[in-house]
């Protein structure tokens, strides 16, 4: 067997070694001092992905949409294991709303014969929305939220995820298809600074608009369906109200507040 | 003068003359024994390079003082005063020995030089020590088999109980004392019932009691006696030669060798590979060991060296709370696998990759690098750099744990291990209070100072540990030092990066500190973190001295420009903590105690276990990150002990230290009953203008 995955990842804020403020303008956030890196879910899917093909054989490709600075996210996957590396760029694609990434990240998926795309359950934008666009717009069988894959055979995958109450549902899903991926699904292994060193130079195509065949209008700021219309941190309200008293005189309290709050019938 | 028995050399049983099997047995027992080091040394010459050739006059001091005067024998002082009697008794038997074998050839041989005066005051040291040593065995026997000490357990998971081999040995060497004496017994014994004058005998000796316990056996009786003893002492005695290789009693061939080889510089790393520089290192094709042979022949040399006296392990805080690391187990190990690998029968098997076959992840994740398994190994073999060089090659084949990940992440990208910003490196320094009545140089845009003030990460970020930046910047001012600190331009030392096995990180951040060390012009460094202090003092190259804060303290106190006061509070008792990076790995004992003591009235107590035996807190660096399977935590055990000396505060002098401490005083539920306290703290509390 042989299987050709290929998985869709971000270069995204650290959130573990960043400070985020808004910038002053309310447009988006401050990006001066910032770090980035691989966006925490990609790098999950992108393990997953060189498990699997350890286990059954083929190639791995990571792929992003991004400018020059994104292609040291895809080196370092690559350092990871990923076979190849594919940057999507183009000034057209500024401005992308999710629809218009997902445009752009179907274009390039067309252009091969993968097996399996994966995507992160969400990145800094928490919309969570990609994979599943990508999905509809190839007609292609989707999971969201993976946490678990087992390869039947060339045709199917069992893939499951978590639901309520900590329980594991399980699903058969015809290939190819579409996954997004939950973190946890494995133990990422690490990348150091001597591996990243080794993939320093191996050549990563860059790909445009005109390449992928993709109408400049549909993407980037121009065909975004969504607007950032406002960005901005919540004023602070008055925070939560904490009962003093004894066991018993809190727990009077708080049915006294749940029936006149409508809590309790 | 006819001899009152017939020698070995000339006896008959019947036909055979015997002297075929003095002569048969030394040749077969020596070209077995040369086969067997021929395969012993065979993956030696396999291994990966060592270069163990300097320092020489380093060298022959270890040699004089760890191999011949057994210098840490005594440590454990039973086992120890046995050891060094069976070791000195097996030296003076050397000569002894090498005769015994040609007589067996030849009637009467001594050694050139052996015959007159020399050779009689030779054959009463030799029965004073042929008798100590037999009276050693038995009583190690005795320890071995009925008391049976907790060090020499094995775990059920390390595989069968090494008790049988160690009553065996020393049942051998028991046979070869006893018949070495009868073979001699019988002879004086025969002189004395034909009325010759007999040789004197060395009075209270083993020769001497077995002479008078066989003096009235028939002349034919002590004919047997004697040619028995010959042949079982000749046989045991290639046995034992053969024998050696092939157990922990390989030791008594190695050890000589393996102390003359051992770590002369404390506190660094090795090199990577020795011979390849660091600027090769992005040409290496591996990083680490991952099979056996990646090893150094010195570190295979280590293996075949182990005693097997778990002396390391009983030392090692990681097993004293029960991690899964074992230092005996690391070398035993090792050398079963080498034993396995490069079998005396059969063509040598090809090595498999060491973690997942004889080591486990988490038994290597465990150690904190603390050095108490090297300060008391007697046979000078190295832990340390192994576990490096396992953890080089986990590292270089993605297996971290997922806890040190991020850490790492972080340094790399931000220079501290937390993620904090760069920029808000020196802001402990800004805090409104301090800054009023302290003001700290940050040496940016051409600004100098005398000294430079390496802060590292935790005391910079760390909300508790700023305290110590803050206590140390004071101590310096008072002190009258013209300092100052990098700020942005400092970057994590990376002592821990280095022994965590990421040693391209560590490269990197080698340079980056070292250029902006050189920038700032600072003629000296000071610390008060002993693992910067490691770093900067043992791994760093071309750096101005540094120096730990309690050596520029005690300094400044015997030459008056630091002045101390009268302890605070009476009452408290003091006991101070040897961190390991100040202590072991750099010999920094009195400097710190100097100052404590500096600081009138003070009431102090020494644990049990100070100095050399102080016990690791729990580790520093990335091991603060590390997640490890233990029953109890370091740092509890070490509290435990500071309230057993009869103390309430523990005074430590490395940050790590205070905040593994602190975090276990609540642990162990003595708070209120002990607090910890930096010693730069607490001088800085005593200051007197």
């Amino acid at each position: 067997m042989n299987m050709e995955i290929l998985v869709c990842v971000k270069r995204v804020p650290d959130t573990a070694e960043n400070e985020i403020e808004v910038n002053s303008d309310g447009t988006d956030i401050e990006r001066d001092d910032l770090v980035y890196s691989v966006n925490e879910w990609d790098n999950y899917a992108v393990e997953e992905a060189i498990q699997i093909v350890d286990k059954v054989g083929g190639s791995v490709t990571v792929v992003t949409v991004g400018d020059d600075e994104s292609e040291e996210v895809l080196r370092r996957e690559m350092a990871m294991g990923a076979n190849n590396g594919l940057l999507l760029s183009d000034d057209a694609f500024n401005g992308s709303d999710g629809k218009g990434i997902a445009t752009i990240l179907k274009a390039a998926a067309e252009k091969g014969n993968y097996d399996l795309i994966m995507t992160g359950a969400q990145a800094d934008a928490g919309a969570g929305q990609v994979g599943g666009m990508m999905a509809a717009m190839m007609d292609l069988p989707y999971a969201s939220l993976v946490n678990k894959i087992e390869v039947i055979d060339d045709k199917k995958l069992k893939v499951g995820r978590e639901i309520e109450g900590g329980n594991q549902e399980m699903n058969e899903i015809d290939m190819p298809c579409v996954l997004s991926i939950q973190t946890g699904i494995n133990e990422p292994r690490y990348v150091g600074i001597r591996g990243i060193r080794k993939v320093a130079s191996v050549e990563i195509p860059v790909q445009g608009a005109s390449d992928l065949g993709v109408d400049a209008g549909a993407v980037g700021a121009a065909g975004a369906d969504v607007k950032l219309v406002d960005y901005f941190v919540p004023e602070l309200g008055e925070g939560a109200e904490m009962l003093e008293g004894s066991t018993e005189e809190i727990i009077g309290k708080l049915i006294e507040y749940l029936k006149a709050k409508g809590g309790l019938k | 003068m006819e001899p009152v028995l017939i020698a070995p050399s000339n006896f008959f049983i019947g036909f055979f003359p015997t002297v075929i099997i003095s002569f048969l047995l030394p040749v077969l027992g020596v070209g077995l024994f040369t086969y067997i080091m021929a395969k012993r040394i065979a993956p030696l010459v396999k291994a990966a390079p060592d270069y163990r050739f300097d320092h020489i006059p380093s060298r022959i001091m270890n040699v004089l003082k760890i191999w011949l005067a057994q210098w840490r024998q005594p440590r454990y002082m039973v086992a120890g005063v046995l050891h060094i009697i069976i070791f000195f008794g097996f030296l003076a038997l050397a000569i002894r020995s090498t005769s015994l074998v040609i007589i067996g050839l030849k009637e009467g041989f001594v050694l050139p030089g052996m015959d007159g005066t020399l050779g009689h005051i030779y054959n009463i040291i030799k029965d004073y020590a042929a008798t100590g040593v037999l009276i050693a065995c038995i009583i190690a026997a005795y320890r071995r088999g009925v008391l049976r000490p907790e060090r020499y357990d094995v775990p059920e998971k390390y595989g069968h109980d090494h008790t049988g081999e160690a009553v065996f040995v020393l049942g051998v060497i028991a046979t070869l004392m006893i018949t070495e004496s009868l073979f001699e017994a019988s002879y004086v014994a025969a002189q004395v019932q034909k009325g010759v004058p007999p040789e004197f005998l060395a009075p209270l000796t083993l020769v001497w009691f077995l002479k008078y316990i066989i003096l009235n056996a028939s002349i034919d009786t002590l004919q047997v006696l004697h040619i028995a003893s010959y042949y079982i002492h000749d046989f045991t005695f290639f046995f034992f030669l053969c024998f050696l290789p092939l157990g922990k009693h390989f030791h008594v061939i190695t050890s000589f060798f393996n102390v003359f080889f051992m770590r002369v510089k404390k506190g660094n790393i090795k090199p990577v590979k020795h011979g390849v520089s660091d600027e090769e290192l992005d040409d290496l094709e591996s990083f680490g060991v991952k099979k056996l042979e990646d090893f150094t022949w010195k570190h295979i040399l280590d293996f075949y060296s182990c005693a097997d006296c778990g002396r390391c392990s009983d030392q090692c805080p990681a097993n004293a709370v029960s991690r899964p690391l074992s230092p005996r187990f690391i070398s035993i190990k090792g050398r079963d696998k080498v034993f396995n690998n490069y079998p005396l029968n059969g063509p040598f098997l090809k090595s498999r990759p060491l973690i997942g076959d004889i080591y486990e992840e988490d038994e290597i994740w465990s150690c904190t690098t603390c050095g108490a398994c090297e300060e008391e190994c007697p046979l000078g073999i190295e832990y340390i750099d192994k576990i490096v060089d396992l953890r080089r090659g986990m590292v270089d084949e993605g297996m971290v744990p997922q806890s040190l990940q991020k850490p790492l992440s972080a340094v790399e990208k931000r220079g501290n291990p937390w993620g904090k910003m760069e920029k808000k490196r020196a802001d402990w320094a800004k805090d409104k209070e301090f800054a009023e009545t302290c003001s700290v140089k940050v040496l940016e845009k051409g600004a100098t100072a005398d000294v430079l003030y390496f802060v590292d990460s935790i005391s910079s970020f760390d909300d508790r540990m700023q305290g110590i930046a803050q206590a140390t910047a004071r101590v310096l001012t008072a002190a009258g030092v013209d300092f100052g600190v990098l700020g942005k331009a400092e970057k994590d030392s990376g002592n821990e990066i280095r022994r965590f096995g990421e040693e391209m990180l560590f490269q990197d951040l080698k340079g980056q500190n070292t250029d902006a060390i050189m920038d700032s012009g600072a003629s000296r460094i000071v610390t008060a973190d002993p693992h910067a202090y490691n770093a900067l003092k043992n791994d760093y190259n071309g750096l101005p001295p540094v120096e730990h804060i309690s050596q520029v303290v005690t300094r400044s106190i015997k030459d008056g420009s630091l002045r101390l006061g009268r302890i605070e509070d009476e009452s408290k008792v003091y006991t101070y903590h040897d961190p390991c990076y100040l202590g072991r790995h750099n010999g920094l004992y009195e400097d710190p105690r100097e100052a404590l003591n500096a600081i009138e009235g003070i009431r102090t107590v020494e644990m049990l276990k100070s100095r050399d035996r102080s016990f690791c807190c729990g580790g520093g660096g990335l091991m603060l990150f590390y997640e490890p399977e233990e029953e109890e935590r370091m740092g509890v055990l070490r509290a435990n002990m500071a309230a057993d000396a009869g103390a309430n505060v523990i005074v430590t002098a490395c940050p790590f230290c205070l905040v593994n401490m602190e975090d276990a005083i609540k642990v162990a539920g003595l708070e209120g009953k002990m607090e910890a306290i930096d010693l730069v703290e607490l001088i800085d509390r005593h200051i007197v203008k």
